[in-house]
């Protein structure tokens, strides 16, 4: 094969594959301006779905649940898990790959039977079934994620500059949040979006653990298991939008400081100027 | 204060709500409902032929859906991995944005497709063909899985091949290896730390799913993780329920497990496939 029909294939594939990932959304995101409630026939452009989604409180308040949880749950894992992983970090040997091994029984098994080990241990304690029982939930499967994502950053950092402050009259906690933290910063960030998103993300532990409170995905799973409702697809539509915007905005508010964009940016302003110059001569 | 001791609240946490919660898996996996005491019953029962073909049957279709991430995943990543870095990040991301929705929405998302008034039949119709039974198929399913875990097969891939030197390629270039011998020699056994993580991330969820199977494959398609609910939320604590569902849950983690120590004994660098 020649190698310009290679490349035409290579492009042909990944086109291919991208219209896999996208249709169904954008189909989705199609139908929900659908003034006709089936799918059979396009009645017409229309928002009456956004309005009907607007006005079903049910659905209003599961995305109560699930941006609350999300929020609350990213945070306690956080200060949890930042907080952990700088105690595992200073530990022995052996008390550290204890720690670790149970840190990573959730991300290792089953999301089911992390859903059904929690659902035995909250009727066992008696935890108050709904809100109360999601949020533990959600933030016990968080905290691990934030550890794995500490946890390398914190390996990277060197004692001598805590040691340096150390010397210089800091006190340890001092030390702890002036030198050590900045370092770890990026690594707790990344700990913290991933939280967030699995909390958002999240249908079956939720879907064990909770019993009560609906966050969007039990919601979701109860409406659909009766088939194609526009309502969801409006929906769909929103959250897809606001994902889209937040991805973007952090991958370029990140791209804005890597030392490629950096590089980027001088070459272009070089380029620019002689360009100038060339145009001035 | 010492820094280990840092710890603390959390291992407390860990203790409380990861290391007692598994064992009462344990304990309910092993006891009768009504006294409490030490029975092998609820294995047996969750031992039942009929149970034991629903399992078989989600080895199947996982092991079908991971086959097929991984045809189409490996190039994907290979492709993706070659190309400028520009470029490469802006695809890669595509790739992902759509891992971002709701798992749920994405396999609702299917349903609109597949539905007899869906896309693809309304496409089908106006080509004058007749209606095709789309939904509630094994066919389906298996779509929904490979949609929604596709992803978590590049990912890891492209991680590993994206940090691959390139002087390795050259190097077996120069010692006379074609295109494909300098994939099959070095690329591909290079690749292999990724490859594993991406079956593992792919097999592992899709063998426990119950959303996919419940909405996609309709109630003729009963996989494990349908069973395991059924017993905890349609037959409940009070008629045993959550024991046989308990001893079910062992069963499968059993078999995570099992796949996981295969599985590892080839990734010894330990490559695990990042999110973000």
């Amino acid at each position: 094969m020649s190698k310009k029909k290679y490349g035409a294939l290579k492009t042909f594939f990944i086109v291919l594959m991208l219209i896999f990932m996208y249709a169904p959304i954008i189909v989705l995101i199609f139908y929900s301006f659908n003034e006709s409630r089936t799918m059979a026939n396009w009645g017409g452009f229309s928002l009456k779905w956004y309005a009907a989604l607007l006005k079903d409180r049910d659905i209003m308040e599961a995305l109560k649940v699930t941006l609350s949880v999300a929020v609350l749950s990213s945070l306690a894992a956080t200060v949890l898990g930042t907080t952990a992983a700088i105690g595992i970090n200073s530990m022995k040997k052996r008390s550290r790959s204890l720690i670790m091994s149970a840190t990573n029984l959730p991300v290792i098994n089953p999301d089911l039977v992390t859903g059904v080990s929690l659902m035995f241990m909250f009727s066992l304690l008696a935890v108050p079934q709904g809100y109360t029982r999601l949020l533990l939930a959600h933030i016990t499967f968080n905290i691990p994620y934030v550890i794995l994502s500490v946890l390398p950053k914190l390996r990277q950092t060197s004692d001598l500059y805590y040691e340096a402050a150390l010397d210089l009259g800091a006190t340890p906690s001092y030390a702890l949040r002036k030198v050590i933290l900045p370092q770890i910063m990026p690594g707790i960030l990344s700990g913290a979006i991933l939280a967030f998103t699995l909390s958002l993300d999240d249908f079956v532990v939720s879907f064990f653990a909770q019993q009560g409170a609906q966050n969007l995905s039990i919601y979701i799973y109860a409406l659909a298991r009766r088939g194609i409702n526009p309502k969801i697809n409006a929906l769909s539509a929103i959250l897809f939008v606001v994902v889209l915007t937040l991805l973007l905005t952090v991958n370029l508010m990140g791209g804005r400081d890597s030392e490629e964009y950096k590089q980027a940016r001088r070459l272009k302003a070089e380029r620019k100027a002689q360009k100038r110059a060339r145009k001035a001569r | 204060m010492k820094r280990k001791y840092y710890a603390i609240p959390y291992t407390v946490w860990m203790l409380v709500l990861i290391v007692a919660p598994m064992l009462l898996i344990l304990y309910y996996a092993f006891t009768g409902q009504a006294d409490g005491v030490f029975t092998l019953e609820n294995i047996r029962a969750a031992l039942d032929p009929l149970y034991l073909k629903v399992l078989g049957r989600s080895v199947w279709l996982a092991l079908i859906a991971t086959v097929i991430c991984f045809a189409l995943g490996y190039p994907i990543a290979y492709i993706l991995s070659r190309m400028s870095g520009r470029k490469a990040a802006i695809l890669s991301m595509l790739f992902i944005v759509p891992m971002w929705m709701n798992f749920l929405l994405r396999t609702y998302a299917w349903m609109t497709l597949l539905d007899t008034n869906g896309l693809i039949n309304q496409l089908v119709t106006s080509l004058g063909m007749k209606r095709l039974q789309l939904m509630n198929t094994q066919g389906a399913v298996v779509v929904g899985m490979v949609y929604n875990y596709l992803p978590f097969m590049i990912l890891p891939i492209y991680n590993i091949l994206q940090k691959m030197p390139r002087s390795n390629i050259e190097a077996a270039q120069d010692l006379g290896a074609n295109g494909f011998q300098v994939f099959t020699r070095v690329v591909f056994p290079l690749s292999l730390p990724g490859v594993i993580s991406g079956i593992t991330m792919v097999f592992v969820p899709t063998i426990t799913t119950f959303a996919i199977s419940r909405l996609l494959g309709g109630s003729q398609f009963m996989l494990y993780g349908d069973l395991i609910e059924t017993q905890f939320i349609s037959i409940g604590q009070a008629n045993g329920g959550w024991n046989v569902g308990a001893a079910l849950s062992c069963i499968m983690m059993v078999l995570v497990l099992l796949c996981m120590a295969v599985t590892n004994r080839f990734d010894k660098g330990g490559e695990g496939g990042t999110l973000l």
